[in-house]
């Protein structure tokens, strides 16, 4: 059978979505499913990790079904996953302990502060270049271990598994209990706090100093190579790719040189910086991850700048303001004005992550007269995306010898013209839209492909990407800097707001 | 002024009777509970059915809201959202025809750009996303006239301005065109705005296919058209299946 198609299986914190690709990158047919939300306590957020293989199980068909597909005409498939999430399952019975603990969970708040002061973050940036927080996964191995009785004598006894997202559906496409594979990339690696930056293994200073015995965790293989056949779902497919999904966002969008950077603006955004086969530390806030590794080639790392909210301050300002009835209306709302009148919002809803990484910071709106109207805060609340940009890429240029010369942006909030001319103007270089928004389905697809040679090189990926849409700056210097050193005053306001880290 | 007119008054009234409740009501209820007379409210119950205002039920003879007042708030689409409604066919119809893809909605009597996707070819080009083009002699303008989004007559009373010797500029032409637009779906422009280049586009329909705006792709009339300048029969289909795509998610279940 002639293989036609790649497909991508995008496992993503609020849905789980299946695509198939053509040679030339263009989507061929696509099938969704929302799993749900399980929000047990404040500060607790949770995924049954079952309904998410569940769901795989329904979307994956559905995708070929759809555009009348055969799993044998299927070259490959590649799996971009919400990063840090973390599931821990039976090997024997397939079954989960306890739900999924995701990304945005912020239930290890406490023992993240004591690891701040003791061993303090020089310790942990040493190794595995992330500093303790919330977000990474093996804080949570702890807190279970702290916090379920007998688990960690069962993990040392082989009987507990555990793994990222990608990891649990790889081994149950592989056949679960009768025979599963266990492993994981190091783009997922990269997220867990537990593996060295510079040998791509795991750590054993870090196992030992989190308490996690070795025989629980998965090995550590390339972003793309053959990992094996499924035997589920779609028997014989092979699975040859996985990646983060900001990772495969920066594959998708083709950023293969050092130099090259992509920003994908959801809920919240990520700015990822290539950074070639050098590692680069940061001195300025930002994380240094490994961007993919592609067989037994060097692993190719990046520079990232989390930022916690953009489109999330859209949905606040339309669900709890009531401001405006659909999220694009944002931008209609703000062009009844010329300007932000004055008023910023910083939207430090749960601390700022990159470039500051404050926890005590929380929202302001600054600069309220009663001239402003809503118009003037649709304005601030699209700028806010804007003005944190900029502080991360202000970040990378100072943390690595290569200056952003463009910006390749995806995700929903690009189809907001406003935004992204505002985006160019204050960055001051081009902004640039691919002609695929999907772009972490495409670069699991990409990496997939790549590594079952559908797609010989990254050349041949890299004529695929075309230019969609391009944004020029066009803001006078002198504004520029005026309107950034009023945003920066904001920021320093949200500031040491909560007085200390409360228990959650 | 003029005072209130009765009758819009009267309508208004059994309107919200009608919506007060979940049941439906036979025209002695309505005509009872209004204080009216039996033959005016059956003339008013009538007039509203006729603009599907209000439904009888035929069964009981009985009446309710009809569908087109249910879509009445919701028939206004903001066109950012429009956009952000449109993105993800704009782009595959731009990777499919490799051709520019230009979405157009209605206003003060032009074609507003509401969004733009480059030619793949990876050459400069600038965004049109705020640009107006003439009604008569665009292919999204055509289509726009053709459904009913703009009215003809003040576009006619305006002046049929000449861009090129093909612009339509007489209105018997431009009203057979349309005409023409309506039979087939979609609207072409040859060399009608600029020499040397063309376009095709359709509708793009909202709730109750009500046309919204108009999707098309534009580029030299070598590459739309064939040698003897006739719009390439497979490009028609891109952009009328693009067309369908977007009307379909923004609840045109028709289309």
């Amino acid at each position: 059978m002639v293989k036609r198609y790649v497909m991508s299986i995008d496992q993503g914190t609020t849905s789980t979505r299946c695509i198939l690709f053509d040679h030339q990158g263009r989507l061929v047919s696509v099938a969704q499913r929302e799993h749900q939300q399980y929000f047990p306590r404040p500060g607790w957020v949770e995924h049954d990790a079952v309904e998410i293989w569940h769901t795989l199980e329904r979307v994956v068909p559905q995708a070929l079904s759809h555009a009348d597909v055969s799993a044998d005409e299927v070259a490959a498939v590649g799996i971009a996953n919400q990063r840090e999430t973390t599931v821990l399952w039976d090997p024997r019975t397939g079954t989960p302990l306890g739900r999924a603990i995701v990304w945005q969970d912020t239930r290890t708040a406490p023992l993240v502060e004591d690891l701040r002061s003791r061993p303090g973050d020089e310790f942990f940036l040493r190794r595995c270049c992330l500093p303790p927080s919330t977000y990474f996964s093996a804080p949570r191995i702890r807190w279970l271990f702290d916090h379920v009785e007998g688990l960690r004598q069962r993990a040392e006894d082989g009987e507990v598994l555990f793994g990222t997202m990608e990891s649990w559906l790889i081994w149950n496409l592989t056949g679960g209990p009768s025979g599963g594979v266990h492993l994981t990339d190091v783009t997922n690696a990269s997220r867990t706090m537990l593996m060295n930056i510079s040998t791509l293994d795991w750590d054993e200073e870090l196992l030992e100093f989190f308490g996690v015995p070795r025989p629980m965790l998965p090995e550590i293989r390339a972003s793309a190579e053959s990992y094996g056949a499924a035997r589920a779902v779609i028997p014989g497919v092979p699975i040859t790719a996985a990646l983060g999904d900001q990772q495969a966002a920066l594959f998708g969008q083709t950023c293969f040189a050092p130099g090259e950077a992509k920003c994908t603006y959801g809920t919240g955004s990520f700015l990822l910086l290539n950074t070639g086969t050098d590692l680069v530390r940061s001195r300025h806030g930002l994380l240094t991850t490994v961007a993919y590794k592609v067989d037994d080639q060097p692993a190719v790392y990046a520079l990232e700048g989390p930022i916690a909210v953009t489109g999330a301050l859209v949905q606040w300002f339309r669900d709890r303001l009531g401001l405006i009835s659909t999220a694009p209306e944002i931008e209609t709302l703000a062009r009844t004005v010329e300007n932000n009148g004055g008023c910023y919002i910083v939207p430090a809803f749960s601390g700022l992550y990159a470039p500051h990484w404050r926890s005590d910071a929380r929202g302001v709106i600054v600069g309220l007269t009663s001239y402003i109207t809503k118009g003037h805060l649709a304005r601030a609340v699209l700028e806010a995306t804007g003005w944190q940009t900029r502080e991360v890429v202000d970040a990378m240029n100072a943390d690595s010898s290569l200056a952003l010369k463009v910006l390749k942006v995806d995700g929903g909030m690009t189809s907001d013209n406003l935004l992204m001319q505002f985006l160019a103007d204050v960055l001051d270089v081009p902004v640039v839209r691919p002609m695929a928004v999907e772009t972490v389905s495409l670069g699991a697809a990409y990496a997939a492909g790549l590594a079952a040679g559908y797609w010989p090189d990254l050349e041949v990926l890299r004529r695929n990407w075309h230019r969609a849409a391009q944004w020029l700056p066009d803001m006078a210097p002198e504004r520029r800097e005026a309107e950034y050193e009023d945003w920066k005053r904001a920021v320093e306001r949200s500031l040491g707001w909560i007085a200390s880290p409360r228990p959650p | 002024m003029a005072g209130p007119v009765q009758s819009i008054e009267r309508a208004a009234a059994i309107l919200r009777l009608l919506a007060s409740g979940p049941r439906r009501l036979g025209l002695g209820e309505v005509a009872a509970s209004l204080a009216l007379a039996k033959g005016t409210t059956h003339g008013i119950l009538r007039t509203l059915q006729n603009i599907d205002f209000v439904e009888q039920d035929p069964a009981t003879g009985k009446y309710q809201l009809g569908a087109a007042l249910l879509h009445l708030g919701t028939s206004y689409l903001d066109v950012n959202e429009l956009r952000s409604r449109s993105i993800n066919w704009a782009d595959a119809l731009a990777a499919r025809s490799g051709e520019a893809v230009r979405l157009g909605a209605p206003l003060e009597g032009k074609v507003l750009i509401v969004h733009h996707v480059f030619r793949p070819d990876d050459t400069l080009q600038t965004l049109d996303v705020g640009a107006l083009l003439p009604l008569h002699a665009s292919s999204l303008g055509k289509v726009l006239l053709a459904f009913g989004s703009v009215p003809l007559e003040p576009a006619v009373e305006a002046g049929l301005e000449a861009y090129t010797r093909h612009t339509l500029v007489d209105r018997e032409h431009l009203t057979r065109a349309l005409t023409e637009v309506r039979e087939l779906g979609w609207a072409a422009e040859v060399q009608e705005m600029i020499t040397g280049e063309a376009g095709i586009a359709a509708p793009v329909r909202g709730h109750g296919g009500l046309v919204v705006g108009a999707i098309g792709v534009s580029g030299t009339v070598e590459r739309i058209c064939d040698a003897k300048g006739v719009p390439q029969p497979a490009l028609v289909t891109q952009v009328r299946h693009a067309a369908r795509a977007i009307s379909r998610d923004l609840g045109a279940a028709r289309w």
